[in-house]
C-alpha cells in the first residue's frame, strides 16, 4: 500500500496565506484541500455602530490589492439605502479609476505573479533576467493603471479621495487628459503583450461551470448591473442572498459559497468574458479571436489570456472616458441616511464583490454582509484541483504540486480578502 | 558587489490586507533595482524559491492575532538581523485591533456560524508588543518612497531619513490652506505623523490619522479645539481617534477620554 502526501505549507505567489493538501492513496485520490489560515479580522463585526460614511475607508482595508472593490460597493450599497443615484460624470469617473484597479491587478497577477508558471521560473526578478523588455512593458502598464489611482484617488492602495456620493474632490480635466498618451501606450503593449502569452504552452482543461457576473444593458459591467449566469440566473443585486448561500467548513477562515439548489459557481474574468463578450469593444473581440479565444472560454489556464482582454477593454474604456471628461459642477451628491437596507455589488478583478448594510435613521451601521470573489471561487478550484489531479497521478510529486499551484493561481486567489479566507498538502497513501 | 554577498531581505505577513507588501511591488520604477542590490530570499507573494535563513533584513506587515502567530514571529526574530515592521498593523494593531476595545466571543459569533471552528486571540497587537522591533514605517498603508529610502539606508549603513514631525508642516510644504482653521473640519494633521505628503487635505478632506500619533502629540488641545470651534461631538471624537491605528497609545488614550 503506497501513500503520497502532496502538501505546500504556505502557497507562493498569491495575495494572502493559504495551504494546499493533496492525498493519494492506493494511485487514488483520496483528498483535496485549499486550506485558508489567514487570521480572520472581524469587518463586519467591527462596523457595527460606525457611521455610514466610514464604511468605504475602512472597508477599503479588507485588501490592498482591490481597495476599490470595497470602497464602491459599500459607496453603493449605501447610496441604495438612502435612495440616491450617482450618474454623469461622477459615474464615468468612478469607471475611470476601476479601470485602474483591473489595470494594476490584472497586470501584476498576469506578468508578476502566473506568467512564471507557464514559463518554469519561480518568480518575476528571475523571469526579467532571460526577459527583460517583457517585464520593464509590464511594470509600465501596471504602473499606468497605479497612475489613474492616484490621479483620481489619492494614492495608488487605499485611496482617499472616494466617498459615498462621489468623490471629496474631483480632477481638474487637464489632470485627467494628461493620461491620454500613456494610455494610448497602453492600448497598443497589451496587445503585444497578448500576442506574446498566446505562445504560452496551456493545458486542455475546459470545465463545466456555471458562471457568475453582472450584466449591464447598455456597457460592459463594472459597477452595476444584475446578477446573471450560463444556467439561468438573472436576479437584482438585493436578491444575491436568496440566491447565494453561504456555508462554514472546518479547514477554512472563508466561508464557502454554493448556488440555491444546484453547485459552486464561478466568478471572475472568465465568467464576465463568457457572459459579456458581446459588449466587449471590437478590438477586444478581434484581439481574442486573434489570440484563439471563442466567446466564451471554460479552460481556467486560459484565464491570464482573457485577464488580458480585460486589460486590453480598461485602457479602451479610460481612453474613450478621459476623452469626453468635463468636470462636474459638484464633486459628490448629497447623501443624508434613512433607516433601510442597501446592496452594492462591483465587479473586482476576481470577481463579484457584494455588499449589504442595514443603517438607522441617524446613518449608524447596524448590520453588515461582504461577500469576496475568492470566497465564491473556494470551492470551485477544489473542484478544480481535484479534476486536475486525477488524471495526472502518473506525474512526480514536484510537477504535481507545480500544476496544482497554478491551477490554484489560475483564479488570481486573494486570501486576504476571503477571510471571513491558502497552504498544498499532497499525501499519497 | 558580488552575488555571493548581497544581503538577504525576507517579508513576511500577519493580520493585514496585503496593501504594504504590495508597495514593494507597486516600485515600478525601482524594483528591478531593487532587486539587483539585494537578494528577496524570502517573499512568499512575489517567489516561489525560498532561502534558508538567517536575514539581513525582514520587513514584517500585520499584526500578532492569534497564538500560532505570536509563536512565528518569535521565529522572525531569531532568523532575522534588522526587523522592521511596516505599515499600521504591525507597528500599531491595525483596523482590527478595534476588537480590544470588545468581547472577541461576540465578534466570531457575529460572523462565524460555527465559532468552534475559529482560533483566534481576544486582542489584535504591534509586532513591538511580542519582539523588539529595530525600525517602523508607518502608514495604512506605508509610502512606497519611505520604503525606498529606508532599504536603501539600510544596506549603506546610515540613518533611514523619516520625518517624525506632523502633517501640519506636510500640508505647509505643500501650500495647503488650513481646512481647520478655516472650515472647522476635523482633521487629525496636527497629532498625526507625517509621510504621506498629507494627500487628504490636498482632495479637501480632512486627515484620518494613517500615520499613527506623531511624538509627543497634543491630543488633548486638539480635541477640545474641535469642540469648541468645529462643533464636533464626543461620539465623533472616539470615532475619529479608533481608526487605523486605534490602539496606538495616545489614540487610544483620547478616544477612551471622550466615551
Amino acid at each position: 500500500m503506497s501513500e503520497r502526501t502532496i502538501k505546500v505549507d504556505y502557497l507562493a505567489r498569491v495575495e494572502g496565506e493559504g495551504a494546499m493538501y493533496v492525498k493519494i492513496k492506493d494511485n487514488k485520490l483520496e483528498d483535496v484541500k485549499l486550506k485558508i489560515f489567514e487570521p480572520p479580522r472581524f469587518f463586519e463585526a467591527f462596523l457595527r455602530g460606525r457611521d455610514f460614511r466610514e464604511a468605504p475607508d475602512i472597508t477599503a482595508r479588507i485588501c490592498g490589492i482591490c481597495p476599490i472593490a470595497y470602497e464602491l460597493g459599500a459607496s453603493c450599497a449605501m447610496e441604495d439605502a438612502c435612495g440616491v443615484t450617482v450618474g454623469g460624470q461622477l459615474r464615468e469617473l468612478r469607471r475611470l479609476i476601476y479601470c485602474g484597479e483591473w489595470i494594476e491587478s490584472h497586470i501584476l497577477h498576469m506578468a508578476m505573479l502566473h506568467a512564471p508558471d507557464f514559463l518554469g521560473y519561480q518568480d518575476a526578478i528571475r523571469m526579467a533576467k532571460d526577459h527583460p523588455g517583457v517585464v520593464r512593458d509590464a511594470l509600465r502598464l501596471k504602473k499606468i493603471g497605479n497612475d489613474i489611482m492616484v490621479i483620481l484617488g489619492g494614492r495608488e492602495i487605499h485611496p482617499i479621495n472616494l466617498c459615498v456620493g462621489g468623490f471629496y474632490k474631483v480632477p481638474k480635466k487637464r489632470e485627467v487628459r494628461a493620461l491620454m498618451p500613456d494610455l494610448e501606450w497602453g492600448r497598443e503593449a497589451t496587445i503585444s503583450l497578448i500576442k506574446l502569452i498566446k505562445t504560452f504552452p496551456m493545458p486542455d482543461f475546459k470545465q463545466d461551470y456555471e458562471f457568475v457576473a453582472m450584466r449591464h444593458p447598455k456597457e460592459y459591467a463594472i459597477i452595476e448591473g444584475r446578477l446573471v449566469s450560463n444556467k439561468g440566473m438573472d436576479i437584482p443585486i438585493r436578491d444575491y442572498d436568496k440566491t447565494l448561500v453561504e456555508s462554514q467548513v472546518p479547514h477554512s477562515t472563508a466561508l464557502h459559497t454554493r448556488v440555491v439548489g444546484r453547485d459552486t459557481c464561478h466568478v471572475g474574468p472568465l465568467a464576465r468574458y463568457s457572459l459579456n463578450f458581446d459588449q466587449l469593444t471590437p478590438l477586444c473581440r478581434q484581439t481574442a479571436r486573434e489570440a484563439g479565444l471563442g466567446p466564451a472560454c471554460f479552460n481556467p489556464f486560459q484565464s491570464i489570456l482573457v485577464r488580458g482582454i480585460e486589460v486590453l477593454y480598461s485602457f479602451e474604456e479610460a481612453i474613450r472616458i478621459v476623452g469626453q471628461y468635463e468636470e462636474p459642477d459638484a464633486p459628490r451628491v448629497e447623501v443624508n441616511p434613512r433607516a433601510a437596507t442597501g446592496y452594492g455589488c462591483t465587479e473586482a478583478p476576481r470577481g463579484i464583490c457584494y455588499h449589504r448594510y442595514t443603517i438607522d435613521e441617524g446613518g449608524v451601521i447596524r448590520d453588515v454582509k461582504i461577500v469576496s470573489p475568492t470566497a465564491v471561487n473556494q470551492p470551485t478550484i477544489e473542484r478544480d484541483l481535484r479534476r486536475f489531479v486525477e488524471p495526472n497521478l502518473g506525474m512526480t510529486d514536484e510537477k504535481l504540486q507545480w500544476h496544482c499551484e497554478q491551477a490554484i493561481r489560475n483564479y488570481d486567489p486573494c486570501i486576504s480578502c476571503s477571510c471571513h479566507f491558502l497552504k498544498l498538502t499532497v499525501d499519497r497513501s | 558587489m558580488s552575488v555571493a554577498t548581497k544581503p538577504k531581505l525576507a517579508v513576511y505577513k500577519f493580520a493585514s490586507c496585503d496593501g504594504c507588501q504590495l508597495s514593494l511591488l507597486d516600485c515600478e520604477d525601482e524594483l528591478l533595482a531593487v532587486a539587483g542590490e539585494v537578494e528577496i530570499a524570502n517573499f512568499p507573494e512575489a517567489s516561489r524559491a525560498v532561502a534558508p535563513g538567517p536575514y539581513d533584513v525582514s520587513l514584517v506587515e500585520g499584526s500578532i492575532t492569534t497564538a500560532h502567530d505570536a509563536e512565528r514571529i518569535q521565529q522572525v526574530r531569531k532568523e532575522s538581523r534588522v526587523v522592521v515592521t511596516i505599515g499600521a498593523c504591525a507597528t500599531a494593531g491595525g483596523i482590527q485591533a478595534l476588537r480590544n476595545f470588545k468581547d472577541v466571543r461576540e465578534f466570531i459569533s457575529l460572523v462565524y456560524a460555527r465559532p468552534e471552528y475559529i482560533q483566534t486571540l481576544a486582542t489584535s497587537t504591534a509586532i513591538a508588543d511580542h519582539i523588539p522591533v529595530d525600525f517602523e514605517l508607518r502608514g495604512c498603508p506605508i509610502n512606497k518612497y519611505q520604503l525606498i529610502e529606508l532599504i536603501s539606508a539600510l544596506l549603506r549603513g546610515r540613518k533611514p531619513n523619516i520625518p517624525k514631525h506632523s502633517v501640519c508642516m506636510e500640508c505647509k510644504f505643500r501650500g495647503t490652506v488650513c481646512m481647520t482653521v478655516a472650515r472647522g473640519t476635523m482633521c487629525l494633521g496636527p497629532v498625526t505623523q507625517a509621510g504621506c505628503g498629507a494627500i487628504c487635505p490636498s482632495f479637501d478632506r480632512g486627515c484620518y490619522g494613517c500615520f499613527g500619533p506623531k511624538e509627543t502629540p497634543n491630543t488633548s488641545s486638539l480635541s477640545a479645539w474641535l469642540k469648541d470651534n468645529g462643533d464636533k461631538r464626543p461620539d465623533e471624537l472616539v470615532r475619529a481617534f479608533r481608526g487605523f491605528n486605534a490602539w496606538a497609545d495616545a489614540f487610544r488614550k483620547e478616544s477612551e477620554a471622550h466615551e
